[in-house]
């Protein structure tokens, strides 16, 4: 193991800093007992917290995109793992056309997305419909889960498999009993992904929530446009909160380098 | 044998018509409508027309955004590789556990919300935030830096590090340290065994982080968004502005796919090079 030198540790000191600027001003203000955006000095509030919580908007938007993204993550689940199991485990013509397409909506940028949702929606009147909202983040969510429970398919190890199929189990019991299992931290792990990024989405979705489905990171963006109290500070604060709670467990579980930078 | 080969298509074909429906689709409808007429009295009418495309290669307003999206996210990717190259470097001669906890700091914002840490910039920066106010109290002048391109390149490449970071990290990880030391002792200089040994090795993972960077940024909604202004407008700005307070969705609709071409050149492109480069190294 090499030493960095220390050039290498003050450059990395401030690219940490720089990394961790805006979020640590953001827990700061939200506790300002002021009206204005300023870091607290000689007193700590909680006010802005509790403007939340009486705020008509911020908390149905909140409940909203929670339901959003459990939805989307589940349904995504359901969908890409029967779809990566064929995939990985068939060949049929158009088989790499169709995990082409699975992955498409990486390199589609998300405004393109919204733009094109919200021209379908016009068309079939579907604008303002929460069912179709939760599925244009399937869209969204899929390619990230089709990832990680690829790579669980192709990295398990088939014998196990083999072994109950000659000792007669069938193959829906195979899949229940062995490979379910064994793909069991990859279907966690792309589900949790998944929430994350729904939960998160912005420019997507501003084409095609309505006023009854505004979803959180949309009701805050609308807000900051509009109006700078430190309340937007504070739902960041909780925002960040939740994000490095949700980062711990995933950390804990799976290793959050494992699931943000891949399989190696 | 007839329901074993039944078997993937049923497997595949729920997803594949949510995929259809909702990818394949809409962007066709989006491509024929970037080609409708558009009157701004009555409003989206059926016709050929090119005159929306025409419009928005020509006119000097739309040109003058473009430009500046493509030059502030290539100005975001340059920023991105002389930060993110060396730090994913200095993180991977970390020992653990600094290592893991500073590559989970590197990388963690990733999963916060763009909005949250669009507008900690946007405290960071304003007239009276805090960089001013330490300028202040250090008897200097206050500068406007918030609604200017600088806070948007600052934001973008705060939100597009990681993007960086990752892909090089990886490379790096698949490089044996005892290279670099081999260089090392048999006389090269450190500088000489960073760029003959280790750059070449971390220069994919350079291109493709910066590719992704620069797609990512040049697309980028909320940073230019909140930091922007309504004057600083960039491309997914832009469109989000025809669509919504000019309701010109023709001409935003063409705006938007020529995005999405661009962004399909360079990936293509991207994939060839990698293609190419594979090729070569395998002989």
């Amino acid at each position: 193991m090499h030493k960095n030198g220390p050039v290498a540790l003050i450059f990395h000191s401030l690219v940490v800093a720089f990394v961790l600027a805006p979020l640590v001003v953001v827990c700061l203000v939200a506790f300002t007992p002021e009206n204005t955006l300023s870091i607290p000095t000689t007193s700590f509030s909680l006010r802005w917290f509790e403007a939340i919580f009486r705020h008509p908007d911020f908390v149905p938007s909140f409940y909203n995109s929670l339901w959003l993204a459990t939805l989307a993550a589940t349904i995504s689940i359901l969908l890409a793992v029967p779809a990566a199991l064929a995939i990985d485990r068939y060949q049929f013509p158009g088989r790499d056309a169709l995990n082409g397409l699975f992955l498409s909506p990486l390199i589609i940028p998300h405004l393109v997305l919204g733009v094109a949702f919200l021209r379908l929606f016009a068309l079939i009147g579907a604008t303002g419909s929460f069912t179709w909202l939760v599925l244009t983040h399937v869209i969204i969510v899929t390619p990230y889960v089709m990832r990680l429970v690829m790579a669980s398919f192709t990295g398990m190890d088939r014998s196990a498999e083999q072994a109950a199929m000659t000792l007669g189990a069938s193959h829906m019991t195979v899949f229940r009993r062995i490979t379910a299992p064994m793909i069991l931290p990859g279907i966690t792990g792309g589900w949790l992904l998944a929430f994350i990024n729904s939960f998160d989405e912005l420019t997507m979705s501003i084409f095609v929530t309505s006023p009854q489905t505004v979803t959180l990171p949309v009701r805050m963006y609308m807000y900051a446009t509009e109006s700078i109290d430190p309340m937007m500070a504070a739902v960041s604060a909780l925002m960040i909160a939740l994000t490095a709670g949700a980062m711990l467990v995933i950390d804990r579980a799976f290793g959050l380098d494992k699931i943000l930078v891949g399989e190696k | 044998m007839k329901s074993r080969a039944l078997t993937p298509w049923l497997l595949v074909s729920p997803a594949t018509l949510l995929f259809l429906g909702l990818v394949v689709l809409p962007l066709i409808l989006t491509v024929i409508l970037s080609f409708h007429v558009y009157d701004h009295s009555t409003g989206i009418k059926d016709g050929f027309t090119v005159a929306h495309y025409v419009r928005v290669l020509t006119d000097d307003y739309y040109l003058t955004i473009f430009w500046r999206t493509l030059r502030l996210a290539a100005l975001t990717t340059l920023i991105c590789v002389l930060i993110g190259a060396p730090e994913a470097y200095v993180l991977s001669r970390m020992g653990d556990p600094w290592r893991s906890i500073f590559l989970l700091v590197i990388i963690g914002p990733l999963l916060v919300s763009v909005v949250v840490r669009a507008f900690g910039w946007s405290m960071l920066l304003g007239s009276t935030g805090l960089l001013n106010q330490t300028l202040r109290a250090l008897g200097l002048d206050p500068v406007r830096l918030l609604y200017t391109e600088t806070a948007i390149v600052i934001a973008l490449v705060h939100v597009m590090l990681p993007f960086m970071v990752i892909p090089v990290w990886t490379a790096l990880q698949k490089l044996d340290p005892a290279v670099e030391a081999a260089a090392w002792s048999l006389g090269a200089s450190r500088f000489t065994a960073l760029r003959r040994v280790v750059l070449p090795q971390v220069s994919l993972g350079m291109l493709s982080g910066s590719l992704i960077v620069f797609g990512l940024s040049a697309s980028a909604f909320a940073i230019p968004g909140l930091l922007g202004g309504r004057r600083l407008k960039m491309a997914a700005t832009l469109v989000y502005d025809e669509y919504m307070s000019e309701l010109n969705w023709p001409l935003g609709a063409a705006i938007a796919i020529i995005v999405l071409a661009a962004n399909l050149v360079i990936m293509l492109g991207y994939n060839r090079l990698v293609e190419t480069r594979a090729r070569r190294a395998l002989g």
